[in-house]
Formats: structure tokens, sequence, C-alpha cells
């Protein structure tokens, strides 16, 4: 469980965080969905720590992360796994050599044990002839996965995704909603996604925060979301005529 | 102001490089990697380069010794004397600045544009470490690159004075022998050790603090030429002055 406290966070004069406070439980795909420069992304990187916020907390399951050592904070980022929206696996090794690297740099199994790990992930992300390929000869789509399995690899306690279905096609980018969310469930993770697409909203939104501007406006599931007056997240989530109308068909239907 | 801050920014992170160090077995892979790399993959232009530089500095001197009086073995002298003490050292190393500095910033600056170096650090790697420091260990070989510059370079000066008709071959071997003190040797390798080091490290600091895009990966190559170049011609006056001044 991801606990934060009213954090802020600014850099120079741009005041980008102003006091975000939300929960994020395990076993749940948590989404934080907004418009561009709401914050999003300055989130996620305070919760994987890259940033540091100036007041507030965030706690790993109870663990405020600003008070730990620095042996205790790099402990603590071996236990996250992120997903990075260009996947940032390494362009000079193979999908398998990607894979393989978080054991190799933190754990002291034998090669064979290695071996069958990467196997083994590579196979929950269904790819199972890539392995001696580079990142440059493989599709977006198989990329994501490597990079899901990547960060699943050493059996984190965190998961964050930051857009993990941008640029995929329709198709590409279900699978690996349902992907990030049989593996939460599977592996009783926190995750955490920054998300443009309400098709996951929709699909995975366990729990939505949804930030404006810098502030929490709103946050609740995916079926709330439907019901919400808020005016700035149904201006936000249902900005097209599809969604428009999926939303009036749900709410007939409840009624 | 800017300059400032980029000098402590460099000092920040060369403290940080030698902290938390990788595993001894991927780091040792990453050493050979960028000895390869770095090393072996320049020898080529070095060698080139250095041939053509010596046999030029020999035709040169030869032309300009007009007065009879003075001994044709001193074309000898002057090339040996200009490729030691500076052609091989700080010449080569200008052209490493472009060759290999290039090659460090553009590859660094990559890996943070397509955040693959912010992968590293949400796995808890020291990036800095891992990048950085490999690449430091296989410049400590450079001083072998110029060994071999060092030689080809005088080789080229005997072949284009010699088959150039300019001094007989007994005249080349005594000209090199002529005043020859030991502690140039001396000097220009630690010149080289340090250039080796500047080398390795302001070409990482631009790439690993790049900010943007592609566009910017380029012009971050770019500058760290130029500030390489700077740092080892500032460097090389401040050597000499101490060491032989």
């Amino acid at each position: 469980m991801i606990t934060v406290n009213d954090i802020h966070k600014s850099f120079g004069e741009n005041h980008v965080l102003k006091g975000v406070s939300t929960v994020f439980e395990n076993g749940k795909t948590n989404l934080v969905i907004g418009q561009s420069g709401s914050g999003k992304t300055v989130f996620l990187k305070c919760l994987l720590g890259l940033f540091q916020p100036e007041k507030g907390s965030i706690d790993y399951d109870g663990k405020d992360y600003a008070q730990l050592s620095t042996k205790e904070k790099r402990n603590l980022r071996q236990e996250m796994g992120m997903v990075f929206q260009g996947s940032a696996l390494f362009d000079s090794m193979t999908v398998e050599g990607n894979v393989r690297f978080p054991l190799e740099m933190f754990t002291k199994q034998p090669k064979s044990e290695m071996e069958d790990r990467v196997n083994a992930v590579l196979k929950r992300v269904n790819l199972v002839d890539a392995h001696h390929k580079f990142p440059a000869e493989i599709s977006g789509g198989m990329q994501k996965r490597v990079a899901i399995a990547r960060a699943i690899v050493m059996n984190p306690k965190y998961l964050f995704c930051d857009e993990p279905n941008s640029g995929l096609d329709p198709k590409t980018a279900i699978l690996i909603d349902d992907l990030i969310k049989e593996i939460t469930e599977e592996y009783d993770i926190t995750t955490v996604i920054n998300t443009h697409d309400m098709n996951s909203v929709m699909q995975i939104g366990e729990k939505i925060l949804f930030l404006k501007n810098g502030y929490k406006e709103w946050e609740g599931t995916k079926h709330e979301i439907f019901k919400t007056d808020n005016e700035a997240v149904t201006n936000f989530v249902y900005s097209s005529d599809l969604f428009k109308k999926v939303r009036q068909m749900y709410i007939e239907e409840k009624n | 102001m800017n300059y400032f801050s980029s000098i402590g920014g460099y000092a920040i992170m060369v403290k940080e490089v030698f902290k938390k160090p990788t595993k001894w077995r991927i780091m040792k892979s990453l050493i050979l990697k960028e000895i390869d790399e770095l090393i072996f993959g320049s020898l080529g232009i070095i060698v080139f380069i250095s041939f053509f530089i010596g046999a030029v500095v020999a035709i040169q001197t030869a032309l300009n010794l007009t007065n009879p009086l003075i001994p044709r073995n001193l074309i000898a002298f002057a090339t040996r004397q200009s490729v030691i003490l500076e052609f091989a050292p700080t010449f080569v190393s200008i052209i490493m600045a472009g060759k290999v500095g290039s090659y460090i910033t553009s590859s660094i600056g990559t890996m943070r544009v397509t955040e693959q170096i912010d992968a590293l650090e949400v796995m808890g790697v020291n990036s800095l470490n891992y990048l950085v420091f490999p690449k430091i260990i296989a410049m400590l070989f450079y001083p072998f690159a110029i060994a071999i510059s060092m030689y080809v370079g005088i080789l080229g000066g005997w072949m284009a004075g010699v088959f150039g008709g300019f001094l007989t071959n007994a005249d080349f071997s005594s000209g090199l022998q002529t005043d020859f003190i030991p502690f140039h040797i001396t000097y220009a390798f630690i010149k080289t050790l340090l250039f080796a080091f500047i080398i390795a490290t302001i070409p990482s600091y631009h790439g690993y603090y790049m900010k943007g895009g592609a566009l910017e990966v380029g012009k971050a190559s770019t500058t760290s030429f130029v500030w390489t170049s700077v740092v080892i011609i500032i460097l090389n006056y401040i050597l000499t002055q101490l060491l032989l001044g």
C-alpha cells in the first residue's frame, strides 16, 4: 500500500503539485489521469523517488520514503518495477538481457536459475520467440511487454506504469491493460498507472485519481466515474461523443 | 555564473561515479566493452594520423634547414621532440575528444532522452557508476594508444626523411638519440593520463545532464567537444609550465 500525504513539488517558480493526498491499495490497478501539464508525470516520479517533494510524505507500507537511509531507499527501489512510456529498454541488450538485467544486478542466483526466471516471465507476457532479438527489432507492443517482464522479474511489491499503451493500436492496448491487471492481482502488487487512455479507465480503473493543475480534483472507481457530476472530470473523460453515449447508456441501464 | 554551476555539477558527478560500485561481474564486462570501443576502436585513426603528421614534421623541418652548417640529423631530433612532447599526447587527445568524446556524449545522451538512465535509477542502480566508471577505467589504457602514436609518428618521419632523400638512415638514427631526456616521456604520459580522464568525464557530463530530444543530443556532442578541447589546451599549458618550466 502506498499512502501519499499532502505532497508539494515545485520547479523554480512553477508549483506543479499543490498538496496531493491519496492511498493506493495492494492488488489494485490505480490510475492517475488528467490533462497534459496537470502534474501526473511529476507525481509518478515523486512516487518513484526520482523527485523529492518539498512538503508532505509518501509512505510505502508504512515506511516514509524521505526518512529512509540511502541503503534502505535503494533496497526499496529494488521492490519497485517501472514501465516507462517509451519502454526504456537498453538498446545494447537483447530482450533476454534486458529482462535478466535486474537479476544479474541484485541477486546471486546461478545462471540456470536466472534463465528459468527470465523464461517464465517472458512466457507470462506472451513473448516466447523474441529472446535473442534487440529492442530495435521488435514492435512497440512487444517492447511494452518486454518492459513489463523486466519490471516484474524481481517480484516487485509496487508497479508503476507511465502511459503503458500510448502509441499502440487499440487491440494491443487492451492486451497490455489486461496483462497489467492480471499481473497486479496474481502477484498482489500495488500498481499505479499514468494514463490518457479512457479505454483503460473504463476497463481496469479500480481506483482513479484525477489531477487538475496540481490538485487532486476527484478520486473514485470506474463505476463512480460514470455517475460523478464533477464538471472537470466529465469534461475530461467524456470529451468524445462515444464516451458521452457510453455514459448515458450506463446511467440509463442503472436507472 | 553558469560556468561555476557547471564546474560544481561536474565535480559532484565525478564524486558520484566512485560511489556504490556496480557488481564486479557486470563491471568487468562493461570495462572490456569500453576498452574495445574507446581504445581499440580508435587505433586505426590514431595510427593513420600519427604516421602522416610525423612524416610532414620531418619534411617541413628538412625544407626549412637551408643552412649547410646545421646537421641533417636535426630533422630526426625535431620529429622526435614534436611527436613525443606535443603531437602524440596533445594533438591526438584533441582528435580523441572529437571521436571518443562525441561517442560518449551521444550514447549517454540518447540513454537520457529515451529514459534508460531513469530506468537504471528506478532499479536502484548508481547510473553514473554504471555508465561512466567503465569509461574512466578503459581510458587508463589510453597511454598505450599514445605510445603507439609516438612510435608510428617517428616511423612516419623516418620514412619521409630517408626515402624522401632528406637524410641518411645513420643521420636519422643519431638525431633520434641526440639530447634525449627520459623525463620527456614521463611528462608526455602524465599529460596523457590526465587528458584520458578529461576525455572520459567531460563528454559523460554533457551527455548525462542533457535535457531535450534528439536535436539536443547533437548540440550536447558539439558542446562537449568544444569544452573537452578547451580544457585539454589549458591543462596542457599548465602541465607544461609545471613539469618543464
